[in-house]
């Protein structure tokens, strides 16, 4: 990427790859992507927001610091804030287990992992009520101690977990399998000690990767709607999340609030989407892998 | 390693188990909390009579009350119940669901849960009504117009919406009663459900889809709904149309003993359910349009409310039945579908 | 332990995997078995009874049938708009870059409503579509849409580092030795890119299958016509006929399963292939 020219719109550069094409050809696909992707993702971020602002600055000011909005931004938060890292220290795991070793089951193991990706968000939800819901034995043993897992906090915790757990593992294990494990393996020999090993040489090899998977769970987790909102039990100001609330504020007919609302998840969203591109390109070195 | 790991994990599930913190043994006088889980229609009016209700039980028992609100698509919300939802209160769209809860939540109501409030439970009732666009283009008067072709019709998918189903009912009624016999109904009913271009999975669904997005010619809709789009969306764009026949509906409510009585909340839950039948409660529900079950009050708000011939779910064999038959796998609803 | 797997010089083969192996099953495992052991009090006739009625076989056949539009479309542009990204430099092209990522964030019911907002036929878009007699929302081509909307950082983000990562001295090699850029791209990049493109491919293909909240607004929900796989699971779970919610789920599930595996395993062995 750091042989192009930093002029715009593709005119010749020094050492451009010899099938990047002549200007028209870029051009063609250039427009393509942009059209693309504004009239796929651009059309309805615009939507959003433009739904948001319907009535003014004043209005989706005000339909952020509504009691119930400002809770279910709180709640949002500490789900995440719990989720993120739980996942960050599977994906780590799984992802070390899986690139460096070679072991027996090892597709199987990637397949599951990325199971939760393909699981219907209704069921996602559906298998915790069934495993922790009053119905079954764990449901019944928990209710006889006053534990509360679906309908509270803890559901909406594991139910974001399911639904964001293979991001972390995802974004690493197919850098670390192009990366191998020559570096770790000299390390070693040198005389490191395992977490020597780990923080000296492999994070820094796959702090982007990581950082992107991080943000790309977070992101996953203050967005999730359908497994939620089976757990969550929608009490008011209690279990409703950012995106339950958006719902409800859109079933009220209070399309401004509602859209506001989502508009706060998408620009955090497209903020540190940026501020992760914009930090990528100014530390990043030429050998950086991803 | 790895016990840690897991130890840490049941930690943080149950450092945020809030239920933990609930002791059963309240003293009277401290506050309380309680939580009515209900279906979409209802926020507004149980946002109003929730303060109502905490002034009354205030000035009573001298005790603070803080009502917690649930809201849902109706069967969803009977879910949550029977799986754990610590409700202490239901408000729901339908009978059926509360008997559902009744047999299959493990002994959360008694069976006869109908029978320990007056009017059947149903402090308020509504019926099922036409939106149309304003001065009403396609001129539809009552239900066979919406069978005339080309009509379109919005209403929701009577499998995953309760509203939908007391629309279906309403419809299935008229036919009963004009035609005469349950083969005419099931071609009337088919008709109808010909002309729906987009079935939503829940009543607001459809109501946004006939309001915002502008489709459909009609819109079977709950009357306080009707009321409350109207009011939202413009008086000058609908308009209401009140067919000869409709359905009796009776949204439901239903004390969660089980729960009251773990949590210790049954006077309050119990008082909150019977001040719904009180002069002050039935003037808020009239004054949102769902039609009051004390007659005084009903007398008094009667020209709010159109007369018409409405059938009560009983006189169609009673929601058990009417489930099997209709909305059941492979029943009438989906033989609407199956040519 | 030392049987199944080769010898390494590296530590901390038991304790990942030991973290590995206890998360997956305590999050993923345990709960999807309930979903087998609550089909399991259903007989194999009535089990294959529900699987198989004609209502949810046409849901199979809408599901399927645009979750693998969606997803080939997203295969198609999704490789234009990564190859652009990677290989190309154009203002504006950071903010395209983390556009890519919003449909993981936006929820999935905002994405549906928004959708719905600009294909319907008074919508943004939808307006220049209806004189034309192209019915957008509330039709297949609407849940398309919602399904290429979900899809697509699934492929521009497993092609991405790949691509990134690619040796360009074979491309030149290959223009020196007098290739077409079209045969470069194809012999040359195309080969390297495939497994990331059949990833991709994949997981937006399984995403697509139990996306429920942005199709449920779009979809007009048409029996035999717009109704999808998870709505008929949730129609279902509203009749309480949880056996029968579960069972679908559980057909969903191994389809997923097998599909992402059989990608899986074709992707490593196209990998050692290639390595050899």
């Amino acid at each position: 990427m750091n042989n192009m020219s930093s002029t715009p719109i593709a005119p010749p550069v020094k050492h451009r790859s010899p099938i990047a094409g002549p200007p028209w050809f870029r051009l063609v696909l250039i427009t393509t992507s942009v059209l693309f992707i504004g009239m796929l993702i651009g059309l309805p971020v615009a939507a959003v927001f433009t739904e948001a602002l319907r009535k003014g600055f004043d209005a989706y000011a005000d339909s952020l610091q509504g009691e119930y909005a400002v809770a279910a931004i709180e709640l949002t938060l500490i789900v995440a804030a719990i989720a993120v890292p739980f996942n960050l220290v599977f994906g780590i795991a799984a992802s070390w287990a899986i690139t460096k070793f070679e072991f027996a089951g090892k597709q199987l193991l990637i397949t599951l992992i990325d199971l939760p990706f393909s699981v219907s968000p209704v069921i996602s939800g559906l298998i915790y009520v069934l495993l922790f819901g009053a119905n079954s034995a764990l449901g019944e043993w928990l209710m006889a101690h006053d534990v509360q897992i679906v309908f509270a906090v803890p559901g909406l915790v594991i139910a974001t977990i399911f639904v964001t757990f293979p991001f972390v593992a995802r974004e690493l294990i197919p850098l670390m399998q192009e990366q191998g494990t020559e570096e770790e393996e000299a390390a070693i020999l040198l005389g490191a000690t395992g977490w020597q090993l780990f923080f000296r040489v492999t994070l820094p090899n796959i702090k982007w990767a990581l950082l992107y998977g991080v943000l790309l769970c977070n992101a996953r987790a203050m967005g999730e709607f359908g497994a939620v909102s089976v757990v969550s039990g929608h009490i008011k100001g209690e279990t409703n999340t950012i995106p339950l609330h958006v719902e409800i504020l859109y079933n009220e007919y209070n399309f401004v609030a509602a859209f506001a609302v989502a508009s706060i998840l998408t620009l955090l969203a497209l903020l540190t989407l940026l501020l992760k591109t914009l930090l990528e390109s100014k530390f990043s070195s030429p050998t950086r892998k991803h | 390693m790895m016990n840690q790991f897991i130890i840490g994990l049941f930690a943080a599930i149950m450092v945020f188990a809030p239920a933990a913190a609930r002791a059963a043994d309240a003293v009277q006088m401290l506050p309380v909390q309680m939580l009515n889980v209900s279906y979409d229609p209802t926020r507004e009016l149980y946002e109003k009579y929730n303060a109502q209700f905490a002034k009354f039980w205030l000035d009573k028992t001298g005790q603070k009350v803080t009502v917690r609100q649930s809201h849902g698509g109706s069967g969803k919300q009977a879910r949550s119940v029977i799986e754990g939802l610590q409700a202490d209160v239901v408000t729901l769209a339908l009978a059926y669901d509360i008997d559902a809860i009744a047999s299959r939540g493990g002994k959360l109501l008694p069976a006869d849960w109908q029978q320990k409030l007056p009017h059947n439970s149903a402090p308020y009732t509504s019926t099922i009504v036409f939106l149309v666009r304003k001065d009403n283009p396609r001129q539809i008067r009552d239900w066979d117009d919406l069978v005339r072709e080309g009509v379109e019709v919005i209403t929701p998918n009577p499998k995953s919406s309760g509203a939908a189903r007391w629309s279906y009912m309403a419809a299935w009624g008229y036919a009963l009663k004009k035609y005469g016999s349950e083969e005419k109904a099931q071609q009337f009913v088919t008709s109808l459900y010909k002309n729906v271009p987009v079935l939503d999975a829940a009543a607001r669904a459809s109501t946004t889809t006939f309001v915002q997005r502008g489709i459909g010619d009609v819109l079977l809709s709950w009357e306080n709904e009707a009321h409350l789009a109207k009011s939202e969306f413009g008086q000058d764009q609908f308009d209401i149309i009140v067919p000869t026949i409709s359905v009796l509906a009776e949204p439901c409510v239903a004390l969660v003993e089980k729960n009251t009585i773990k949590r210790g909340t049954q006077d309050v839950a119990r008082a909150y359910l019977e001040q719904l039948y009180s002069k002050e409660a039935q003037e808020l529900a009239a004054s949102l349009y769902y039609r009051p079950s004390d007659p005084e009050i009903a007398a008094k708000h009667a020209n709010r409310f159109a007369q018409l011939a409405l059938i009560r779910i009983d006189e169609l064999g009673g929601w058990d039945a009417v489930q099997k038959k209709h909305f059941a796998d492979g029943g009438i609803f989906d033989q609407i579908y199956a040519q | 332990m030392r049987k199944f797997r080769e010898p390494s010089v590296l530590p901390g083969f038991g304790i990942t995997l030991g973290i590995t192996l206890s998360y997956l099953s305590l999050i993923v495992l345990l709960p999807l078995s309930g979903l087998f052991v609550s089909t399991a009090g259903v007989s194999f006739a009535e089990f294959w009874a529900t699987v198989t009625s004609p209502r949810v076989m046409s849901a199979y056949r809408i599901s399927f049938g645009a979750s693998f539009i969606a997803a080939f479309i997203n295969v198609f542009f999704g490789l234009i708009v990564t190859w652009v990204l990677v290989r190309y430099k154009f203002p504006g092209k950071r903010i395209m870059d983390a556009m890519v990522d919003l449909p993981f964030a936006l929820p999935t019911a905002v994405a549906g409503i928004a959708l719905t907002a600009l294909y319907a036929p008074q919508g943004w878009v939808g307006r220049y579509f209806e004189p034309l007699g192209i019915k957008i929302a509330f039709t297949p081509i609407g849940i398309t849409i919602a399904l290429i909307f979900i899809g697509l950082p699934f492929v521009v983000r497993t092609v991405q580092p790949v691509l990134e990562d690619m040796n360009r001295e074979y491309e030149e090699a290959a223009v020196s030795l007098g290739a077409t850029r079209w045969q470069t791209f194809c012999r040359v990049i195309l080969p390297e890119l495939t497994p990331a493109l059949m990833t991709g491919f994949a997981m937006a293909l399984a995403r697509a299958l139990g996306e429920y909240g942005s199709v449920i607004f779009i979809a007009g929900n048409m029996p035999g016509v717009s109704e999808i796989i998870p709505l008929i699971i949730i129609t279902k779970l509203e009749q309480y006929d949880y056996t029968g919610a579960t069972s679908i789920a559980v057909v969903m599930l191994l389809a997923s399963f097998l599909m992402l595996f059989a990608i899986n395993l074709l992707q490593s062995w196209s990998r050692r292939r290639r390595d050899e």
